[in-house]
């Protein structure tokens, strides 16, 4: 029975959740992030989105001490997107992680290809595409107007001297407008290689595949300019992870 | 409520900031993370980076000495800091360059990845560890140390380490993947962020400071990623908050003369959130300006806040224009530890410290700080028309020095 008074999911299967629960306490981490929970709340008085969601990385920790499969099924479903990953719940005196148990929850979600992930990650997709492509995050010409209109006038300026003012940087990385830092192909490539063999593009075909799609598309063409073969670098743990399950 | 012998309950007021008492305990028995890398390498299963000489020793969290090296540093710069505060890594190297130090600024460096991997979780162990170790690998193939500029960076690679000192299964992964790169396997014997290097420069920046900041009260936030992260090879000093808080950020500020004022909500982190910026931003900014900034406002007053991560800086600097419209007691300057010692060295305030980037105006400031800036934006005005007209293309160190 799921604590909350208005559960959810009751049509879906136990097996079902049951499934995703294991799958979480799986991970090689599982026993570095729960050790049991005293319930005194400390982790989310210093939590920030327990600020503002209706969200609590102490009900995260009781849930899967107690192994409630109904109630992980809806915090792996509802609220736990809002966490922000700051680990401000480390300070934990049992030595649990909260935010710890939500990577990998969040893990299980994209590996399954979850609504609940596909949902919160809509708005997200092109950042993916940017650090799986170049290792670069927060590109200068993202910084336009109408995508930051709550952060002032300052970004119209910004944008309308991007050009010059990154050339008016000293450092000789940091002249790029694309990306945060320029980043020779040689280190792109091999990026996407590691991503490839750890299976990481597979996960974004499960949340986004028009983004998946672009993504080979992309550093293909760019690997057939190097001269790399492509069918070279498939997944290489793929294996050994079938072997033992 | 508790209840006094007469029955009357009892009130307790909380200490007045000011008046907070700060004082450390004993120090809990740690693994040592660097003999387990030294372990590994006897028997052959990976390379220790060594720190290089000349360096600084300087006490953690719990009492280890922690190496801190001044120079023969890689630069691992952070995805997020380039974009909106160049001025940030600008800064490093400026110091660098001051000293004479000599440093490398790599193109085979690509971001750590965990602003994606904590965001989104479109990733997973495996290709986290290996881009960490193919950064590190090429930094010791490039023949030096990697020094890290980002605060999360500097936490999730801590994770990292410990995983592939834990775990036998996720470094025999890691080393099949180094294989397929023709990559070796190494990895630093600290992971070394580049507030730890300001802070043991400290005195010596201090020593050739140009202005006078005595007026100049700053408030401090720490990035979560730097001390709550795998805490334990963060720098603490007995000097500094008795030892109960971490010591960087604050120590350089002490060392140039600024005063630090403490607020209620140190701890708290900045509201961030990796997605959340991007695209709950609702949140970041409600959180960085009501639970943060306003904090500050009403308890220390500060001229500027200093911080030392690039998502910090740019949630509590950008969150301020929108809550100021809701008359939210918000305005006040946000510039990394780095930035303001350079300042204080006498950088440009535009051409190096690049502060023509950030969002809440700092003019007030600078005048405090004695520093002219109608000035100096006539000069980085001057040398940014020089690239517009195509006179030169880019912008030097020597004419950001001029
Ligand atoms: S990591 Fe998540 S759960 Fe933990 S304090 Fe931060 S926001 Fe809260
Ligand atoms: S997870 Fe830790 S801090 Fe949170 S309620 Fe449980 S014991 Fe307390």
């Amino acid at each position: 029975m799921s604590i909350y008074r208005d559960a959810k999911y009751a049509d879906v299967a136990p097996a079902e959740k049951l499934r995703l629960f294991n799958e979480v306490k799986a991970d090689f981490r599982w026993h570095h992030v729960l050790y049991g929970c005293y319930e005194c709340g400390i982790c989310t008085a210093s939590c920030p989105s327990a600020r503002f969601y209706d969200f609590s990385p102490r009900v995260f920790a009781q849930i899967m001490a107690r192994e409630d499969i109904d109630s992980f099924y809806e915090l792996l479903n509802d609220v736990m997107w809002s966490c922000s990953q700051c680990f401000s719940c480390t300070r934990c005196p049992r030595h649990n992680s909260p935010g710890g148990i939500i990577t990998i929850m969040r893990e299980v979600a994209v590996n399954n290809g979850l609504d609940s992930a596909k949902e919160a990650l809509k708005a997200y997709s092109r950042i993916i595409y940017k650090v799986m492509s170049t290792g670069t995050q927060v590109a200068p010409d993202m910084l336009q107007p109408d995508f930051f209109p709550d952060w002032g006038p300052d970004v119209k300026r910004v944008s309308e001297n991007l050009d010059v003012w990154r050339r008016a940087i000293p450092p000789d990385t940091l002249h790029t407008t694309e990306l945060a830092w320029d980043v020779s192909d040689k280190t792109r490539l091999q990026l996407y290689m590691i991503f490839k063999l750890t299976g990481n593009l597979e996960m974004i075909e499960n949340i986004d595949e028009g983004i998946y799609m672009i993504l080979e598309e992309v550093m293909e063409s760019l690997m057939d300019e190097k001269d790399l073969d492509i069918d070279d670098f498939e997944n290489i743990l793929e294996g050994e992870e079938e072997a033992e399950h | 409520m508790s209840h006094a012998s007469n029955g009357a309950p009892t009130v307790i007021t909380p200490p007045k900031v000011a008046e907070r008492i700060f004082k450390r305990q004993g120090n809990p028995e740690k693994e040592d993370y660097r003999e387990q890398l030294f372990e590994l390498e006897a028997k052959g299963e990976l390379e220790v980076i060594r720190v290089p000489e000349p360096y600084v020793e300087v006490e953690t969290k719990f009492g280890r000495k922690k190496k801190i090296p001044l120079e023969h540093t890689w630069h691992h710069k952070s995805c997020g800091q380039c974009g909106h505060i160049p001025g940030y890594p600008t800064s490093i190297f400026w110091l660098h360059r001051q000293f004479g130090f000599d440093y490398f600024d790599p193109k085979d460096q690509t971001s750590c990845t965990a602003w994606n991997y904590y965001a989104s979780s479109t990733s997973n162990p495996p290709a986290q560890a290996s881009i960490a170790v193919r950064n590190f690998s090429q930094a010791h193939v490039d023949g030096y140390f990697p020094f890290i500029h980002c605060g999360t960076s500097y936490g999730h690679y801590k994770e990292t380490r410990d995983q592939i000192i834990h775990f036998p299964k996720l470094r025999e992964q890691v080393r099949r993947i180094m294989d397929r790169l023709n990559m070796p396997f190494a990895f630093p014997e600290e992971i070394v962020h580049y507030s730890e290097w300001l802070h043991v420069m400290r005195d010596r920046i201090a020593e050739r400071k140009v202005l006078d900041l005595s007026n100049v009260t700053v408030s401090v936030h720490p990035a979560c990623h730097y001390h709550k992260l795998i805490p334990e090879d963060a720098i603490y000093n007995d000097d500094i908050y008795n030892g109960q808080r971490t010591s960087v950020v604050t120590g350089i500020a002490q060392a140039l003369g600024a005063k630090v004022a403490d607020y209620s909500n140190w701890h708290d982190c900045c509201g961030f959130g990796f997605s959340h910026i991007l695209v709950n931003r609702d949140f970041s900014r409600s959180f960085a300006a009501i639970r943060k900034i306003e904090r500050m406002k009403e308890e220390a007053n500060p001229d500027l806040v200093l911080a030392h991560d690039t998502g910090c800086l740019t949630t509590l600097d950008k969150s301020q224009f929108a809550t100021r419209a809701h008359n939210r007691k918000v305005g006040i300057p946000v510039m990394s530890d780095v930035q303001f010692a350079a300042l204080a060295m006498g950088a440009h305030p535009y051409k190096v410290c690049q502060l023509h980037w950030h969002g809440v105006d700092n003019k007030p400031l600078l005048e405090k700080m004695g520093i002219d800036h109608e000035k100096a934006w006539a000069e980085f005005e001057e040398q940014a028309e020089k690239i517009k007209s195509g006179e030169t293309q880019f912008m030097t160190w020597e004419e950001a020095d001029a």
